[in-house]
């Protein structure tokens, strides 16, 4: 017999705080899995946010380094600047990039930085008990918007205002070179989503540019599901508000 | 030998396997690890088809798949 | 030493660093200290440095936390509402220990106040502007040449603590023109020298991880404990003063920074008139060098001290703290961008012996 699937060697031993079923550990390890096959494993740096991956350092089997709310962009890109040759990432939730750190999501991105961002998005404050994201959808409850987030009211005032797409709004400048939204609901989304992010790193080693990829996430926790109805929400209510696909391929366009 | 090799220890009896093994072969069992969870097993290791599936939907490594 | 040249206090601090072996800058537009955002853009790569001019003074020192923590020599540089916002990342940046060299040429406030000189940031700068228990090695020069020769070995002292250097300045000290002569290169040690940095080749060895989160109370505790080791050992090893005309002195007129060349014309013109004043110009703020204020303090022939400053009052604090009521501490200040005059100091010190 051999083994035909194993724990990446990317990944430390340490067991990870994320709770039962929350998509944060397969998001790890298809970036550990997709360092190892491209030669990258003594060649890469990554950045952990703040919010529930904030110990992603403890898992990332490389140097790492952590980055105060929303900054990881701007860590990452001065980290590549020193260190041109080698592969950087940062990972980071939607509060963390789509809320309070989207200034530097943005700059990184127009910038054109050589970096991989991988962006979970599972529309809540997951370490800080499920307040309202950026990203929360119409109408999801969450615990500062108990009755569900309501952009407007029927008087046309702003109550929670609207969500955020952030593939989508990266995809309008001349920066990134690849950005593509994944979900990672099935065996097959988990492959295309891997297939997306070693796409994402070879664009960075080629030095091709800004990369992103957003995944599509589940927080069962928060939403008060079991993990597989979480799967289920993100399959048929979050793609609609956030569609999977590629927003920007640079060398699909050079086609 | 077993396909499917479950570190007993990493699980946190999520249910993902169960939903992603198209054969339907993994279940959670009965019993539960130093943490609390009830660890999820493979109820036929001679049926199992080395897919992968179940290891691959793992947010906790736990799974080790051989053919 | 190369001969002296007229340049800019801006330009020669960029200089300066850049002397001193930094070769990382990213910064944020903010008068009164342009010039140096200016001046880096392109000096740095011609010496095989990068520049990031960012999006904002957030993302600027959270680039000079990644960069600190890549192993490389890095500056930031700004004016006060820039510092204030920079206040966040300092703090990281000290419980990381991560060298960096930072800069803040003072304008007036609070709020947007005005861009002329100002003195108004020494409590945000010694008294832990950002959240925390930290403290940075912070000198406060008086002339371009001084702060050029603090920038030059600013890196090597940041390195050797693991502290952030803080060059704390003002509008004057940055737009002034003066004579200046610059010391010879150093070169950027390598990155991938640092035991500390991020390099990326540490898979499977002693991963590096640079952090500032300490979540257990019996971690987070011992490793406050250790910064507060540092900043003893800083007050011990890099305490540095000005003393002027004190050994006889009975008016002892004390300042920091651009007030002290100030202060100096007035002693010397004082001194004319045979009034017997010296000056203590405290070159680190932090360490602030408390036993030179206690020794004349408990000086028979010191009748009294008098503090100037460019703001509502804030060195004053340390100053009494150290002089205990010993003997009384007059003040002078100006604010809101007016810079204090000899006269006006001279007329302070006839006030007060009278």
């Amino acid at each position: 017999m051999q083994t035909v699937y194993k724990k990446s060697e990317m990944l430390t031993s340490n067991p990870t705080h994320y709770c039962p079923g929350c998509t944060h550990g397969i998001a790890h390890k298809l970036i550990a899995e997709s360092v190892v096959e491209l030669g990258l494993m003594d060649n890469v740096i990554g950045v952990a946010p703040v919010g529930c991956a904030v110990f992603a350092y403890n898992y990332f089997n490389c140097d790492m380094q952590e980055a105060a709310h929303g900054r990881a962009p701007a860590v990452a890109s001065a980290i590549k600047r020193v260190h041109k040759d080698v592969a950087v990432f940062s990972y980071q939730g939607d509060g963390d990039l789509a809320s309070i750190g989207m200034a530097e999501i943005v700059h990184a991105a127009t910038r054109g930085e050589n970096i991989t961002v991988v962006f979970i998005n599972n529309a809540i404050y997951g370490m800080t008990g499920g307040q309202m994201a950026p990203t929360t959808l119409e109408g999801q409850k969450a615990t500062t918007c108990i009755y569900g987030r309501q952009p407007r009211s029927e008087e046309g005032d702003v109550v929670n205002g609207n969500p955020v797409r952030v593939a989508e709004l990266l995809a309008t400048l001349d920066g990134p070179a690849y950005i593509e939204r994944v979900m990672l609901t099935d065996p097959a989304n988990v492959m295309k989503a891997k297939r997306a992010i070693k796409k994402a790193f070879e664009y960075q080693m080629a030095k091709k540019g800004f990369t992103f990829i957003e995944v599509m996430s589940s927080c069962p926790t928060n939403w008060y599901t079991s993990p597989i109805d979480a799967l289920n929400i993100v399959k048929t209510q979050m793609i609609k508000k956030y569609p999977l696909g590629v927003f920007k391929d640079i060398g699909r366009e050079a086609k | 030998m077993e396909k499917v090799k479950v570190d007993f220890e990493a699980c946190k009896g999520c249910g993902l396997c169960v939903m992603a093994c198209p054969k339907k072969l993994m279940q959670i069992g009965s019993k539960s690890n130093n943490k609390g969870y009830f660890v999820v097993e493979c109820s036929d290791q001679n049926a199992c088809i080395s897919c992968t599936s179940c290891a691959r939907m793992c947010p906790d490594s736990a799974l080790e798949v051989s053919k | 030493m190369s001969k002296k040249i007229l340049m800019k206090g801006n330009e020669a601090i960029a200089e300066g660093a850049i002397r001193g072996g930094c070769r990382y800058f990213f910064g944020y537009p903010i008068t009164p200290q342009n010039e140096i955002p200016e001046y880096m853009s392109w000096r740095i790569r011609e010496v095989g440095g990068d520049y990031i001019q960012a999006e904002s003074e957030l993302a600027a020192i959270n680039m000079v936390y990644g960069a600190a923590g890549a192993g490389a020599r890095t500056l930031t540089s700004s004016s006060s509402p820039g510092l204030s916002l920079k206040q966040e990342g300092i703090s990281y940046i000290c419980m990381a220990e991560l060298p960096c060299v930072l800069v803040n040429m003072t304008r007036s406030g609070p709020g947007l106040g005005g861009i002329q000189p100002s003195q108004g940031d020494y409590f945000q700068t010694v008294k832990g502007g950002g959240h925390g228990d930290y403290k940075m090695l912070t000198y406060a020069p008086s002339t371009v040449q001084e702060a050029v020769d603090i920038l030059y070995d600013a890196f090597d002292k940041s390195e050797k603590y693991r502290v952030p250097v803080f060059i704390l300045g003002d509008g004057l000290l940055g737009q002034i023109m003066e004579p200046v002569s610059f010391k010879p290169m150093k070169e950027m040690p390598n990155p991938n020298t640092k035991d500390y940095a991020t390099t990326g080749k540490h898979h499977g060895k002693e991963r590096r991880i640079v952090n500032s989160l300490y979540i257990e109370p019996e971690i987070c505790e011992p490793k406050n404990l250790e910064l507060q080791k540092k900043y003893k050992l800083l007050e011990e090893k890099e305490t540095l003063c000005e003393e002027y005309l004190c050994d006889d002195a009975e008016i002892i007129i004390t300042g920091f920074g651009t007030v002290g060349r100030i202060i100096r014309t007035a002693v010397d013109d004082l001194r004319a008139r045979g009034i017997k004043v010296g000056m203590i110009r405290p070159i680190t703020i932090f360490p602030f060098p408390g036993e030179v204020y206690k020794k004349y303090a408990n000086k028979q022939s010191v009748k009294l001290f008098l503090d100037v400053e460019l703001n509502a009052g804030q060195m004053i604090e340390d100053v009494k703290l150290n002089v205990a009521g010993k003997k009384p501490v007059e003040f002078l200040g100006r604010l809101g961008g007016y810079v204090v005059s000899p006269e006006e100091i001279i007329e302070k010190v006839m006030e007060v012996i009278k």
